[in-house]
């Protein structure tokens, strides 16, 4: 069944060709055909899993050939699969999740015209994405790393006759390429140093590496790739715009697997990173420098998709500062991960929900109280709202608690790094529970503020709020069934952790500087009195329907802590200027000195043209006169 | 070596061969050109002959004045013997040019000769012992016997370039007789020939139009250039030509006008006839 | 002294005929300018036949007269399919070499 595992990208790919290809005459059935593909994938996947557990541990990483790819000199890649326990993981939580939003997105994009465009779309990310986690060398990485860009770049601008959203997906396309770089530089660096760039060769090679330099300089570039990808900070900016996609884009892409994707490289490359310590300490740190950032972000933000994009980017900032422990945290980090996979798809879901019974509005403050009139939506985003939490025994709290372990557990346990990423990671968990309940006080509790008076006069627009189609429940069910009970049955005797063990190694033992039981207590008591906070300012007084003018934290926070700013001031216009001055220079230095030579060449030719009249006996004339010259040069030389 | 004699022809042939050939400067007319240089070639085969080559002497006269220049001449009627050539200069500087061009030459060329001492001639007295056209021969068929070869192959392809340079495609069907006759038809126009001039009419002179079984004239049966050029007769009707027997019966001494009164248009054919 | 007379002969002769091909227009007479061109030539080639007592200068006169002869044919009937598509014998109307 493991050489058929080429069946899980060929599937969807087939299903994205059929649905562009069919044109209109596929609308009837378009989307169901999406489905089947997706679903199809995750049949193949779930039957490798099987083939793969039938395995002995440690013959657990398969690799696939599918044939000689680029075979020149020194270059010779080989386009294969690799089938192993990470691969595998991201497979099944690709297709599994894929398959409900697709299930999802059937209701939900019901009356949207470009229905089968849409699944289209959603067929060519999943084989993206599952090229992505599947491929066998770095090279084949890249094209379902650029794939899945693709994808994001046409979902983010799926309504793209609306200007905002097509700058949106602009935004997002562009600051990937500035990832992709990285990228590109981390491939030829990978290619100068090990002349290959199939994992098996390189991760090998690694470890053995005396040069530190250059793994450390391999592995920033990967992290700079992952950066832009994960929207870690610097390259975090385009997350929030991308929210103008439909929300299943953001529940699938934007949420569940493709902003992960950078964890991925980085747990992937893990041989390449505990190589270079120093690489590893920065992805820490921006890892930390995200978590923070996003969830002080998630803290002032009134539109609920947005409010839920800093979220991502936070518990995103966890896996990283996770996989940056090293060792110690790899497992951790796909562990969170995974979990995450499931309660923020499963949150976003509801958010969707939400929005389609409120007529797509996005702003919680026009919300409240919509707990009475959505109950399935109002469980099932509980059961996320308490995984992101951490509150036991949900997913969220076996995968998150192990990371703020872990980070108490930095550096083995010397010198200051436990104690920084500890402080942060345990803060960022009390914010964390601030944020998401007053995101979901906001929403589901306090009073309704929808159809009534404002203070102005003014009428909020009158709502109906419905309960969505069964089509759009049931993937949210399963979703929240999957937040509340997956950490917990992974978590049990770590299997999840065994179960990685052939990629990421045996999971590093160190002890935390604080003793564990004192860490999740604390964890626990912080979560408990940001979700109080949240309860007492959300539900229990009444919210301002005009947003507040707040502390200046907070409206640093609801401009993304300026980073737009930052990134126009910084990069933008000094790019502008720099373009224009070359313009001018072009036009005015180059261009001039050209036409001017031009010119000058110009008037020697209309002059030289007259000799030019096309009439025989001038030119008769010239060759005897010229003849005539030599004639008398010659009896002058002799004599 | 240089006789009397030659000197004496030469000094009468020299001076006559640069005057033709200055006319083929001055000419307006491009035969009388043509005219200039075949007396230019005869006079340079009687040179030739003085000079101990008899053979081309009359290779000369052969080619050059028999062939050469003849087929100049056909050319020239060819395009049209009436074209002259205008002597107004349309390049701008040319004339000038050329004619610094050609005094130039000539004067470097001519100043290049008379001031180069020559060595005492040979003369051709040994070489032509078995006559000149024998000692020719020797030399070009052993020496020059292959660039014979090679020249016989040059004319061969000039001959068949000419026939390929004026050969001209028939872009048309070639009309015969039997194409003609159906265009005749299809256009409707007279199947038989056209009828003579001045039958049954009052004389019987070309340009007097014949009259059909109507006493009609019938305008084809007169030369067309007679007709373009105006000098068709009318033909009197019957009126008109009882008039006219009235008026000669009447006037014993008509007066030139009076006699053309009758006619149709009274002053042109009156003219023509005085012509005549 | 004989042979130069023939000599300058020849020279003027062969200037006459330089001067005909620039002057004049008619392409038949610039032709015929460059068979005088050619004759004078030839005048020379028999003068100093005659002064080396070698025959083979009249040879070479020989072999001119008959290239002269060929290229009378083909250069005759270029200009008459010139004449036939622009209806002119005059070479200044042949000026597609300009541009």
């Amino acid at each position: 069944m493991i050489d058929a595992a080429w069946l899980l990208i060929a599937i969807p790919l087939v299903g994205a060709a059929v649905l562009l290809l069919a044109g209109r005459r596929a609308n009837a059935w378009g989307h169901w055909l999406g489905v089947i593909a997706s679903g199809a994938s995750f049949v193949v996947a779930a039957l490798v899993l099987i083939a793969m557990l039938g395995r002995e541990a440690s013959d657990r990483v398969v690799d696939v050939h599918l044939f000689d790819w680029l075979n020149a000199g020194p270059l010779n890649v080989e386009a294969g699969l690799r089938i192993d326990p990470l691969s595998l993981t991201f497979v099944l939580l690709v297709t599994f999740v894929g398959t409900l939003i697709h299930i999802y997105s059937v209701a939900y994009m019901e009356h949207d015209a470009d229905r089968r465009r849409f699944f289209a779309y959603l067929n060519l990310f999943v084989a993206a994405m599952l090229l992505l986690v599947l491929a066998d060398s770095y090279l084949l990485l890249f094209v379902g790393w650029e794939g899945v860009g693709l994808a994001s770049y046409l979902l983010i601008g799926f309504w793209n006759h609306v200007p905002a959203n097509a700058t949106a997906a602009k935004k997002a396309f562009i600051v990937n390429r500035v990832a992709d770089v990285g990228m590109i530089v981390a491939l030829m660096l990978m290619f100068n140093t090990f002349g290959a760039l199939d994992f098996s060769t390189v991760l090998t090679a690694a470890p053995g590496m005396a040069d530190g330099g250059k793994l450390t300089a391999i592995a920033l570039m990967l992290l700079v790739a992952a950066c832009g990808k994960s929207a870690q900070f610097p390259l975090q900016s385009w997350l929030g715009d991308a929210m103008a996609g439909p929300t299943p884009v953001s529940a699938l892409i934007h949420a569940a697997t493709m902003v992960t994707a950078g964890v991925y490289l980085v747990v992937r490359s893990g041989p390449i990173f505990t190589g270079a310590p120093n690489a590893l300490l920065v992805t820490a740190i921006v890892g930390a420098i995200t978590l923070l950032f996003g969830a002080i972000v998630g803290c002032a933000k009134d539109d609920i998709k947005k409010a839920l994009a800093a979220s991502t980017m936070s518990q995103i900032g966890y896996m990283m500062l996770a996989a940056g422990l090293g060792p110690i945290g790899y497992a951790f980090a796909i562990f969170h991960l995974l979990t995450h996979g499931f309660f923020k798809a499963g949150m976003f879901l509801g958010a969707g929900s939400v929005m389609h019974g409120m007529d797509d509005s996005v702003n919680m403050r026009g919300f409240g109280a919509l707990s009475k009139f959505m109950k399935v939506t109002w469980i099932t985003f509980g059961f996320g709202w308490l995984a992101i939490l951490g509150i036991p025994p949900f997913s969220g709290f076996w995968s998150k608690d192990k990371i703020i372990e872990a980070a108490f557990a930095a550096d083995g346990g010397h010198g200051w790094q436990p104690w920084v990423f500890g402080s942060v990671a345990l803060v960022g968990a009390g914010i964390t529970a601030f944020y998401m309940s007053r995101l979901f006080f906001m929403t589901f509790h306090g009073d309704k503020r929808w159809a009534q008076e404002l203070s102005d006069g003014s009428e909020l627009p009158v709502r109906h709020p419905h309960e969505s189609p069964a089509l759009m429940i049931w993937p949210m069910i399963i979703l929240a069934v999957g937040s509340a009970g997956l950490g917990g049955v992974l978590a049990i005797g770590g299997g999840f952790t065994t179960w990685l063990e052939p990629v990421t190694g045996p999971v590093a033992h160190h002890e935390p500087v604080l003793p564990v039981a004192v860490i999740m207590v604390v964890t626990l008591v912080l979560v408990l009195v940001g979700a109080f906070l949240a309860w007492r300012q959300y539900a229990a007084s009444a919210v301002p329907v005009e947003p507040p003018v707040g502390s200046a934290l907070t409206r640093a926070a609801r401009v993304d802590l300026y980073q737009d700013a930052v990134n126009e001031n910084l990069l933008m216009r000094p790019g502008q200027y720099l373009t224009r001055s070359l313009v001018y220079t072009d036009k005015k230095v180059v261009d001039g000195a050209f036409m001017g030579l031009a010119g000058v060449l110009a008037v020697i030719g209309s002059g030289v043209k007259r000799m030019q009249n096309g009439f025989v006996r001038s030119y008769a004339a010239m060759m005897l006169a010229g003849f005539l010259v030599l004639v008398v040069i010659v009896l002058f030389v002799w004599n | 070596m240089a006789s009397g004699g030659e000197a004496i022809l030469f000094w009468c042939v020299a001076p006559l061969m640069v005057l033709a050939a200055l006319g083929l400067l001055f000419a307006r007319k491009a035969v009388h050109a043509t005219l200039c240089i075949v007396f230019v070639m005869i006079c340079l085969a009687v040179l030739y002959v003085a000079q101990e080559a008899p053979f081309l002497g009359i290779v000369q006269v052969v080619v050059y004045t028999g062939a050469v220049m003849m087929l100049f001449l056909f050319v020239i009627m060819l395009v049209g013997v009436d074209a002259s050539d205008s002597l107004v200069e349309t390049i701008k500087g040319q004339r000038f040019a050329g004619w610094l061009c050609g005094l130039g030459l000539g004067a470097i060329l001519v100043g290049v000769i008379t001031r180069v001492s020559f060595p005492e001639g040979v003369g051709l007295a040994t070489a032509n012992l078995e006559t000149n056209p024998v000692g020719l021969a020797r030399i070009l068929f052993s020496d020059f016997v292959f660039d014979l070869e090679v020249v016989g192959i040059l004319l061969i392809t000039a001959a068949l370039a000419a026939l390929t340079l004026t050969h001209k495609a028939r872009l048309t069907a070639r009309v015969g007789q039997k194409e003609m006759a159906d265009a005749r038809v299809l256009g409707g126009k007279s199947l038989v020939p056209l009828p003579a001039p001045g039958v049954y009419a009052q004389r019987n002179a070309m340009d007097v139009p014949a009259l059909d079984p109507h006493g009609q004239p019938i305008e084809a049966s007169v030369s067309r250039v007679l007709r373009v050029r105006g000098q068709e007769r009318g033909a009197p009707l019957e009126g008109e030509l009882n008039l006219l027997t009235e008026l000669k019966a009447s006037s014993q001494t008509p007066t030139g006008p009076e006699r053309a009164a009758p006619d149709v248009d009274p002053a042109a054919p009156a003219e023509t006839e005085e012509e005549h | 002294m004989e042979f130069t007379n023939y000599l300058v002969l020849s020279a003027i002769l062969f200037s006459i005929g330089a001067a005909t091909v620039l002057l004049r227009r008619n392409a038949i007479i610039v032709f015929m300018g460059i068979e005088l061109m050619l004759n004078a030539a030839n005048l020379s080639f028999v003068t100093f036949a005659r002064m080396h007592g070698d025959l083979t200068g009249q040879v070479i006169a020989f072999f001119v007269m008959v290239v002269a002869a060929a290229e009378v044919v083909v250069g005759l009937a270029i200009i008459v399919s010139i004449f036939r598509t622009r209806r002119s014998a005059s070479v200044d109307d042949a000026n597609l070499l300009k541009n």
